[in-house]
């Protein structure tokens, strides 16, 4: 990927258009008051340079760069993982609206993005993931009960960080692109760049954190120290309610140029695009050649999470045109028309699915409250005699309240 | 330079009785100690801005790089929440960063990272992830300098669980704290005096140092107790000194941990002077004094003479380099607080 020569782009960041065919800012349109309030902007096509194997209609298209063969196995593995992501997902909504989860942060509509670059990933890679990635999380291996604690409020995540190649949830926006940009440093200090089996990190963040000092700087370390790093951004369109046009007045894959080094804008709903291009993202890092930015533009169907009312700041047209990109509908016409998909083996999702959202369901409704010495354990590697002290206390405190055993001596 | 590849050697408790004795600049002592880390740890690496070539703006990191090369030593972009963010990727990855932020009034841009992942990942990853990370910071006036380069911000991580605060006060602690801090498996903010960098006295490599974060009595006295640490050490020894002068025999705790705070000699002190002085260059309000004066009462309460005072910075910020002489703890306010105690 050659740098292109640069001219003012559009006002605002997402045109229809390439916009390096667009004619200076000053003739741009503007977009209205209503359409900015709205954000309807923000929903427009990925532009000429979005990467896509399948079209919305579920129809198979090359690429140039990034086209990679699937079998009719790894297709049907794909439509598999998204479907049982977004069932798990929607659970965890529905046990938030019963009271059971304190909040679920939704993916709905960002299943290929996830599946596709936590597809492409190798066991030995890490991820770190922001707080929407349960799909990425899925494919790492994580079983998804272990999402639970963090929603519930038993734990801040359960799972081990190093084992599983997947870091914890990170709550704050933005701080996770350099943890992971140090981590990848520390892979390829620890000499596991330069060939085929070199080791890669990938770090998720959404459009919102583009804006923040921390993923601006994980670019220039990841950029100076040529960090295996590929920086994966899911443009969903709005980062709670403030539209793209917020965050940015160029396509934010444009923005690895300032940088030096390669961003690609990849149709976020498009699995088989989303693995291709992460696939390649991923190889360049193990052969050294990172960092790799890429923007998948997608869209967040449902609320930012389940404490927010999307009516109040988008238009219910902008989710109906992205309803017809669903990343699993198109898998799924792709599926019946090109590999004979029957019935069967989506009735066997479906039940699968179902089996795994029963499974969710009863795990959180069983879910032991935590213990109270949790709270001081493993504050510090060496304990502290403030915390101990203070937990002993606490402890003795508790126990005035035990109800003395029956039966006993006395 | 290929190190050895070696585990980390524990540092304060396998003593030689030998004695490797040498007079040396706090900022010498600062840069044996990484030396030895470097040499004694491959995980070890040292990260800054102008760490590199230069050695640092204070040039306690000279010479490293040439020894190490630039892939243990890193001479970083200019950005404080990518020092700190960095080097807790580097800490799951196993590596144990040493990070220096130029000046004490530059370390905010990387707040974020210290009080957000580097103080909670032991804790949110139940233990499974470390945190080795030590960030070393020059604080305190004194220097003449330009705002931003002379302020005293322990308080503010002294109050955030999860990370350990120290500060050292001399060269042969300088040497043995900071390697203990390399050693210890959690996040310690070190706090270097900048006024003392280029003072020298004795170290002994071979000496076998009390632990890391525990206080120490520097001078034993009975009339009053005076508690305190970084460049106001110094400060209150000296203060010490004119006070036997005349008659009056202080105790001097250096209380060199700030959290974990290592209270107990100064408990034991004060039940014996039944008086305590607390000299610090941060803002009085809400700080590391702040806390001392609360445990105190609530340890000594019968023990007390006087009331504990406080000789600290002004509750303003830093003020200009013509006024820093009236801001600063001095010998005479150190005295006069002492008086006031003795008065009671
Ligand atoms: C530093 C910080 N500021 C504010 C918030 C509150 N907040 C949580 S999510 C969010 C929007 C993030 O948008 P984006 O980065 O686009 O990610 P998305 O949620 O859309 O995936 C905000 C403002 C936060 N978590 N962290």
């Amino acid at each position: 990927m050659s740098p292109e020569h640069w001219t003012r782009p559009a006002h605002p960041a997402n045109e229809t258009d390439d916009v390096r065919t667009e004619p200076p800012a000053a003739t741009a349109a503007k977009p209205t008051r209503e359409q900015v309030i709205a954000g309807l902007r923000a929903t427009s096509e990925g532009g000429a340079d979005l990467v896509q194997l399948l079209t919305p209609e579920g129809q198979r298209v090359s690429h140039p760069d990034f086209d990679i063969d699937f079998t009719a196995e790894q297709l049907r593995d794909l439509y598999r993982d998204m479907v049982l992501v977004r069932r798990f997902d929607r659970e965890g909504n529905a046990l938030q609206r019963q009271g059971q989860l304190g909040i679920w942060v939704p993916l709905l509509g960002q299943e290929a993005a996830q599946v596709g670059a936590g597809r492409a990933m190798r066991p030995r890679d890490m991820a770190f993931p922001s707080y929407r990635e349960h799909g990425v999380a899925w494919c790492r291996g994580l079983d998804p009960t272990e999402l639970l604690g963090i929603f519930r409020g038993t734990d801040h995540g359960s799972w081990d960080p190093l084992s599983t190649g997947f870091h914890l949830y990170t709550i704050v926006i933005g701080n996770q692109a350099l943890n992971a940009t140090g981590y990848a440093m520390g892979q390829k200090f620890d000499g596991k760049v330069g060939d085929d089996d070199g080791e890669a990190t990938m770090v998720f963040f959404g459009d919102g954190a583009t804006s923040q000092g921390d993923v601006h700087e994980a670019m220039v370390w990841g950029s100076v120290y040529d960090a295996p790093l590929v920086l994966f951004c899911q443009n969903n369109q709005w980062a709670i309610s403030e539209p793209l046009e917020r965050q940015t007045r160029v396509p934010l894959y444009r923005r690895a140029e300032g940088y030096g080094f390669p961003g690609i804008r990849v149709d976020g709903n498009d699995v088989l695009a989303s693995l291709a291009v992460s696939q390649w993202a991923l190889d360049e890092c193990r052969h050294g050649n990172g960092p790799v930015l890429i923007e998948a533009f997608t869209y967040r169907m449902d609320a930012h999470t389940t404490t927010d009312d999307p009516t109040r700041y988008r238009l219910t047209d902008e989710l109906e045109a992205w309803k017809l990109k669903d990343p699993i509908e198109r898998l799924r016409v792709h599926l019946v028309r090109e590999h004979d998909a029957g019935q069967d083996f989506f009735d066997d999702v479906q039940a699968e699915s179902d089996a795994l959202a029963a499974r969710f369901r009863d795990f959180c409704f069983a879910m032991p409250e935590p213990d109270p010495s949790r709270i001081f354990s493993e504050v510090y590697a060496e304990e502290s005699p403030v915390v101990a002290a203070q937990r002993d206390e606490q402890l003795r405190y508790l126990d005035g309240f035990a109800e003395p055993a029956q039966g006993g001596a006395h | 330079m290929a190190a050895p590849a070696m585990e980390r050697t524990d540092v304060g408790d396998g003593s030689t009785g030998r004695s490797a004795v040498q007079t040396v600049t706090m900022a010498k002592s600062l840069n044996l100690a990484m030396r030895s880390a470097l040499e004694s740890d491959p995980k070890v690496l040292v990260m800054g801005e102008d760490v590199g070539k230069l050695g640092g703006v204070f040039r306690v990191t000279d010479g490293l790089q040439k020894d190490f090369g630039e892939h243990r030593v890193l001479g970083t972009p200019l950005a404080e929440s990518g020092i700190i963010g960095t080097a807790v990727g580097l800490a799951i990855r196993g590596y144990r960063p040493v990070c220096e932020i130029q000046f004490d009034g530059f370390i905010f841009p990387g707040y974020d990272q210290i009080v957000s992942q580097l103080a909670k990942l032991h804790f949110r990853s139940q233990g499974k992830v470390t945190m080795s990370v030590v960030v070393r910071v020059p604080f305190g006036g004194g220097i003449g300098a330009v705002e931003h380069h002379s302020e005293s911000p322990e308080s503010l991580f002294a109050h955030v669980a999860g990370v350990k605060v120290v500060a050292c006060s001399n060269p042969a602690d300088a040497y043995w704290m900071l390697r203990q801090a390399i050693a210890c498996d959690d996040p310690v903010l070190f706090f270097e005096p900048k006024r003392r960098y280029y003072e020298k006295a004795e170290l002994d490599t071979e000496a076998q140092p009390p632990p890391l974060f525990t206080s120490r009595v520097l001078r034993r006295g009975s009339a009053a107790t005076i508690a305190t640490y970084g460049p106001t050490v110094h400060t209150c020894l000296a203060a010490a000194s004119a006070a036997a002068e005349e008659g009056t025999e202080l105790e001097v705790v250096d209380l060199r941990s700030l959290s974990p705070l290592d209270l107990e000699p100064v408990f034991e002190s004060v039940r014996r002077t039944g008086r305590l002085v607390l000299a610090s260059e941060a803002p009085a309000e809400s700080s590391v004094t702040s806390e001392i004066a609360a445990r105190v009462q609530q340890e000594c309460f019968y023990s007390l003479e006087a009331p504990v005072l406080r000789v600290t910075g002004f509750d303003v910020p830093y003020p200009p380099t013509k006024l820093e002489k009236h801001y600063l703890p001095d010998l005479d306010r150190v005295l006069d607080a002492v008086d006031r105690s003795l008065a009671f």
